[in-house]
């Protein structure tokens, strides 16, 4: 095949689902394959349907769930904490617009119920060779399986609520190649710190990226989620990996994978970027460059190796970040006092993050006064956790074992630091304010994550004999 | 989801310096849980505008000069972060129809263009010189995308896709627009 005609994956699946091209005045209209919608970014969606008396077009091509302002507690006589009697009406419009308009959807009654990223997938809903949207920035999660998944606002909500379709001008596309041997001891996350920290916080802005290379063909689906979910902090609305057998395999015997696998497994290899395929840009890193990671500033852009000193700052903002986090250029940030740990979000809330993280707690505690959450991804997820035995390692490590939700990752069911608190935090933004007004963030592994709790201080799980 | 239609706006403009200004800044998550759109302009950076017991703080954003601003000048990729459409939400019932700066990330911009507020990423001078002269009269002019700068300040281009740029001028939302290719998707459909 000539290069001229080599396709990426992204153009592969765009092309599959231009309604009406794009022309030099209008964008293309865009078919939308999945539609997932949560209680956060759908409500003011439904209302403008309402007004305009408008159905959903394809109620079949859209699943709903429950899971920013769902409590993780559960009382004694088993009500729900809601943090205000707001977060609890909006829980009840999503049951309710979703039941007016026959959706699917994960509420409390459904083992499924989850945070939306951590559900399409394990019901099989995300497919490779989809468009897939949600109000959510961290939709591009669903990327990892070859899919363009990106999230959207309210008002383009209610547009695919209505026509399945999107108005989109058609991004760049950029290679991230990483190849080489991963050190013993880095993870998924480790990667994509890594990968945010290289081409910086708008480094993705205009692109659709494609994790390329045998870092990420060897790297399991978990994994691939991770990468692909913190697309959106390097700018980049979408981000994805090539659809092989790890993806197959993940897929098989779940819910909705398709009835005719092995002809649909046929059509998704096709999909996979050609040789001599062109990207608008290409980053090559090498694997054996990579260390565990940890945030120290603002944004997730401020990246370094867990085992290096705090840089100096470049510009006035970067000083105002390092203020707000209180820490000091040229000081170790292995050592920093931290507050709370969280291990939990659709980054890290997986089964195998939980795995990780348990295989670090087992026959360890919690250092005093460092509070510690977890937080699985779904409930499903916390059933098989529970069948594992893990949650008894979490709670006999002093751990506390939540339900299923979105939590401390953005704090909007009341799951939140106090001011001043040092987080190490598996999720994906280290944000002024984001987890409680005051609270200063640090982005790890689920693996950095849990060695920082039983020391109490910024740990480099390396050193705890964990490997990977 | 209509809007005032925006071809020309003259404002003083009100300055955030910071670069990488996310979403969560511009709307924290604790205004989220609501159900309608009303009222997000009183806690549009509400970090910044009030104390911990709620009280004004004296940022530009509580002066009356920054309530009667139409036109905010923000540092480097703003905008970044999470995709709550409360954001833009919130800017516009403030009263800002336009943004400037010298990169926008993709999602807020996207969600600014359906809510009648113009995101301008304009080029470095000319974003330098916004940054340094807060308060500025500054004229925007949609039509010719071009910025006006007062006292010699100079004339600058700005781009933006001819799609939106009807949209907004006209005051027209994209609703309208698909529901009338619903042939096309129907077709589409059939197709698969």
């Amino acid at each position: 095949m000539t290069s001229r005609n080599s396709k990426t994956l992204f153009d592969k699946v765009w092309n599959r689902h231009v309604v009406v091209a794009e022309t030099e005045t209008n964008p293309a209209t865009l078919y939308i394959d999945l539609h997932l919608i949560h209680e956060v970014t759908s409500p003011q969606a439904f209302t403008e349907l309402k007004t305009r008396g408008l159905k959903v077009r394809r109620p079949d091509r859209t699943l709903a769930t429950i899971d920013h302002s769902t409590p993780t507690r559960i009382n004694a006589d088993g009500s729900r904490p809601y943090v205000t009697p707001q977060a609890e009406t909006q829980v009840e419009t999503l049951l309710a617009n979703t039941e007016a308009h026959g959706i699917e959807t994960h509420g409390w009654d459904s083992d499924n119920r989850g945070i939306v990223h951590v559900m399409g997938p394990e019901l099989g809903a995300t497919q490779p060779g989809m468009t897939i949207v949600c109000g959510d920035s961290h939709t591009s999660t669903h990327g990892a399986f070859g899919a363009i998944a990106f999230g959207i606002g309210t008002t383009q909500v209610g547009h695919v609520l209505a026509n399945q379709c999107l108005l989109m001008p058609k991004p760049k596309t950029m290679a991230i190649n990483v190849n080489g041997e991963l050190p013993s001891g880095v993870t998924p996350k480790d990667v994509i710190l890594h990968i945010i920290a290289e081409i910086g916080i708008g480094g993705g802005t205009g692109y659709a990226l494609e994790y390329r290379g045998n870092v990420f063909e060897q790297m399991s689906m978990q994994g691939r989620m991770t990468v692909c979910n913190m697309s959106i902090e390097a700018g980049a609305r979408c981000g994805m990996v090539g659809p092989d057998q790890t993806t197959f395999d993940y897929i098989e015997g779940r819910k909705f994978a398709p009835e005719n696998f092995e002809a649909a497994c046929e059509d998704w290899l096709s999909l996979c970027t050609d040789d001599g395929a062109k990207f608008d840009k290409e980053v090559d890193i090498h694997a054996e460059d990579i260390k565990p990671m940890v945030t120290y500033g603002t944004h997730t852009g401020m990246g370094i190796s867990i085992d290096s000193l705090i840089p100096a700052a470049q510009s006035d903002a970067d000083q105002a970040a390092l203020d707000y986090m209180q820490m000091t250029s040229g000081e170790k940030i292995a050592g920093t006092k931290v507050d709370k740990v969280f291990i939990g979000s659709c980054t890290n809330s997986r089964l195998e993050d939980l795995r990780a993280a348990a295989s670090i707690f087992k026959n360890n505690k919690v250092a005093d006064g460092v509070t510690t959450i977890i937080v699985p991804g779904s409930v499903i997820t916390k059933y098989q956790a529970e069948e594992e035995g893990l949650d008894k390692i979490f709670i006999d490590a002093g751990a506390e074992w939540r339900e299923a939700g979105c939590s401390m990752c953005l704090g909007m069911n009341g799951d939140i630091g106090a001011p001043g608190d040092l987080v190490v935090s598996t999720s994906n933004r280290n944000f002024m304010g984001r987890q409680g007004p005051g609270v200063r963030t640090v982005l790890a592994s689920p693996e950095t994550a849990a060695a920082t709790a039983i020391t109490g201080v910024i740990t480099d799980p390396r050193k705890m004999g964990a490997a990977a | 989801m209509s809007f005032e239609p925006l071809k020309q706006v003259t404002s003083k403009t009100l300055v955030l310096p910071a670069t990488n200004i996310d979403t969560d800044q511009i709307m924290p998550a604790k205004f989220l849980s609501m159900t309608t759109k009303a009222g997000l302009g009183e806690h549009v950076f509400a970090n910044l505008r009030y104390h911990a017991d709620g009280t004004k703080t004296d940022h530009d954003l509580n002066s009356p000069e920054g309530q009667a601003s139409q036109i905010l000048v923000a540092g480097h990729n703003f905008g970044c972060g999470s995709s709550r459409e409360h954001a833009p939400w919130g800017l516009t019932d403030y009263g800002f129809r336009v943004v400037i700066s010298s990169e926008i990330a993709d999602i807020f911009r996207n969600n600014s263009l359906k809510n009648g507020l113009l995101p301008v990423i304009i080029e470095k001078r000319a974003h330098d010189w916004l940054l340094d002269n807060p308060g500025a009269d500054v004229t925007v002019d949609l039509d010719k995308c071009e910025v006006h700068l007062p006292r010699n300040g100079g004339t600058y281009g700005f781009e933006i896709d001819a799609f939106s740029r009807h949209c907004l001028m006209e005051g027209v939302d994209e609703m309208g627009y698909l529901q009338n290719q619903s042939d096309a998707i129907t077709a589409f459909e059939a197709s698969r």
